[in-house]
């Protein structure tokens, strides 16, 4: 059932930019808490450049950690924005409308987050153009496509370029209203970025057009995405755990599991943050829950069929490592941590109607499921690595250093940080969508019942 | 030799798409031309709304465009690194089609996704670098009609914005 709130224009104008009009004291003290922390994360890693990788835990034959494992997480996340966006805006969903701009700002906050991990990892960030980019003319070394690591750039780029149009797109409306309702070198700037938009009936009809077009090209970019970040893992034949051809959509479907949880957390923050009562409501964060419960399933779905065919398989690696995961501390601990809070708490939950619309347990959910989702890649990826394997000559064990440890931690405060400045700039719901549903919204009678209803066009 | 005749514009504000489309449709009753006034609106109203004429476009080529643009470069790319530096390893061909697929698939959905927001751009006539005759409530709710005539038909153009309910007029010089 719909809540509806009845509201002008001017109201949602009102109501929606308060991130951008007003300076309320919470936010400047939230924007340089988190600036300390990244700057905190800034001194660990000039520390580490100047000291090199040896100040982390990485060593033989554990050489992928807490970095990658963030890596893995972030990109996971940044599939929340157009997962939400693009389907919901396929299939017409009402309910999207105050969740999509968050999502795809979060999609692009994370990307950029996932891609200062691998340059972190390098040792040698100042290299990258050699690695990644065709621009060695001068020596003719090119970089090597063959590599699974190449693939990864062109698919994040690809996505970033991709899913960064897609927001400014959507905002060029928003971006008018801003510069309507501004003075001085404001007007200005927010004039260049409105790009002269008037808000002609082809220009609302190509807007509509665009949503769905983009979506639609943008949507195989974000399963081609995690598809290629898994087979850095899946493609690789010398560690045995990660070798597997179900990795692909085993990843997908858990990035997005993660992704559409942090967006239920980022959406009731906001609320909070804002005062948005009006706008996010119970009936979305019910809409989200049930979405949750389909990918959270399926998610686990593929989850159990990679670990049985580890098991159908019968090599030894494969075996021994599920005997990792299961019998020895402190893996077995981590292990039963991730299953708790990617599955077994959030889900059956979920299934109730009273925790899909109470606030606080959605929140309290939906960061559950990110614990167990960075939980689950850091498990896919270090106990592998731990046993000797073909092209290894030793066994070990990995434990993150402080310095890791501080640039992970900070990766959550720049996140943040990252979206509470577009909230000072940019509005993170989009007023053009809010008018939109209100005048569409209706209300039917059926016998002798008002159904809240919404008009559209077959 | 053509004759310029000067023109004048007018803004009509209306609170509700009511009184607006009844002013397009007085304006077109009296012979208006769909070229002679635009309707702008702060808020997306379902497509003929205010009795306008549904208008063309060609979106749908730029994606098109845009994909065979990014195939090409993306091969392009591919298959020079490759050949650039003819690495042989494991006996596998030099041009290595599995891997080329995968870069060449991102090049063409960049390329197609690039082009398609260029299109949106150029199709929405914009960026237009003057505003002209606007007024800043069309974004706060009011739905406005900007009508660009000839002198003589000024008159019949602002009667029938004022009959239809408009809350506010505006005169000016067209772009």
């Amino acid at each position: 059932m719909q809540e509806r709130v009845h509201l002008t224009d001017k109201q949602i104008n009102d109501d929606l930019l308060i991130g951008v009009e007003t300076h309320p004291r919470w936010w400047f003290i939230a924007v340089g808490f988190l600036a300390i922390m990244v700057a905190t994360a800034g001194g660990a890693f000039g520390y580490m450049i100047n000291q090199g990788l040896g100040v982390t835990g990485l060593n033989r034959p554990v050489m992928w950690g807490f970095f990658i494992t963030n890596f893995v997480f972030w990109v996971g996340i940044s599939h929340a924005g157009v997962m939400i966006s693009s389907i919901l805006r396929l299939s017409q969903a009402e309910w999207r409308r105050p969740v999509t701009r968050a999502a795809e700002v979060l999609t692009i906050v994370a990307l950029m987050t996932a891609m200062l991990f691998p340059l972190m990892h390098t040792g040698r960030p100042w290299r990258i153009m050699y690695w990644v980019f065709p621009y060695d003319f001068a020596r003719g070394i090119w970089p090597n496509i063959r590599s699974p690591l190449v693939w990864d750039p062109s698919a994040i780029f690809t996505y970033l370029i991709s899913a960064s149009l897609f927001v400014f797109v959507a905002l060029i409306p928003d971006l008018a209203v801003l510069r309507d309702r501004s003075t001085g070198p404001r007007k200005q700037i927010y004039g260049v970025l409105s790009l002269g938009w008037r808000g002609t009936p082809r220009q609302w009809r190509l807007q509509a057009i665009a949503g769905i077009l983009l979506s639609a090209l943008i949507l195989p970019v974000f399963v081609s995405v995690h598809s290629i970040v898994s087979w850095d893992f899946g493609m690789t034949m010398a560690v045995s755990s990660w070798h597997s051809t179900i990795m692909a959509p085993y990843f997908v479907i858990g990035a997005v599991h993660s992704g559409v949880s942090a967006v239920v957390t980022v959406m009731i923050l906001l609320r909070w943050a804002f005062k948005w009562e009006k706008y996010i409501r119970p009936e979305h964060l019910d809409g989200l829950g049930k979405l949750l419960v389909v990918v959270g399933t399926t998610w686990f779905y593929f989850f159990i069929l990679e670990f049985l065919f580890g098991l159908y398989s019968q090599e030894a690696a494969e075996v021994s490592l599920r005997n990792l995961l299961i019998y020895q501390w402190p893996w077995n601990f981590m292990f039963f941590i991730f299953l708790a809070t990617a599955f077994f708490i959030p889900i059956p939950m979920w299934l109730f109607r009273g925790v899909r619309r109470s606030v606080i347990l959605m929140l309290l959910t939906s960061i559950l499921v990110n614990i167990g989702m960075w939980l689950e890649r850091f498990l896919i990826i270090v106990p592998g690595l731990t046993r000797k394997a073909d092209f290894t000559f030793v066994w070990g064990t990995y434990r993150p250093s402080i310095i890791e440890i501080i640039l992970v931690a900070a990766s959550f405060a720049f996140v943040t940080l990252m979206i509470l400045l577009f909230s000072k700039v940019f509005p993170l719901i989009p007023l053009f969508d809010q008018k939109e549903g209100k005048v569409l919204e209706a209300t039917t009678r059926i016998g002798r019942r008002d159904v809240p209803s919404i008009v559209r066009e077959e | 030799m053509t004759t310029f005749i000067p023109k004048r514009s007018l803004l009509g504000l209306f609170s509700t798409a009511d009184g607006a489309a009844d002013a397009v449709e007085g304006l077109q009753d009296q012979d208006f031309d769909d070229k002679d006034f635009e309707i702008m609106s702060g808020t997306p109203y379902p497509e003929g709304a205010f009795g306008e004429k549904t208008t063309n476009h060609r979106l749908y080529v730029f994606p098109f465009i845009g994909a065979a643009l990014g195939f090409a470069v993306a091969i392009l790319l591919t298959t020079a690194t490759q050949v650039s530096y003819p690495l042989v390893t494991g006996g596998k061909p030099i041009l290595s089609i599995p891997p080329m697929a995968i870069i060449t698939y991102e090049g063409t959905m960049l390329g197609a996704i690039i082009f398609t927001v260029l299109g949106i751009i150029f199709e929405s006539r914009l960026p237009r670098p003057k505003l002209g005759l606007y007024d800043e409530r069309i974004t706060a709710g009011y739905v406005g009609i900007l009508v660009t005539t000839t002198e003589d038909r000024f008159k019949t153009a602002k009667e029938i914005l004022t009959k239809a309910g408009a809350e506010d007029i505006k005169e000016g010089e067209p772009d």
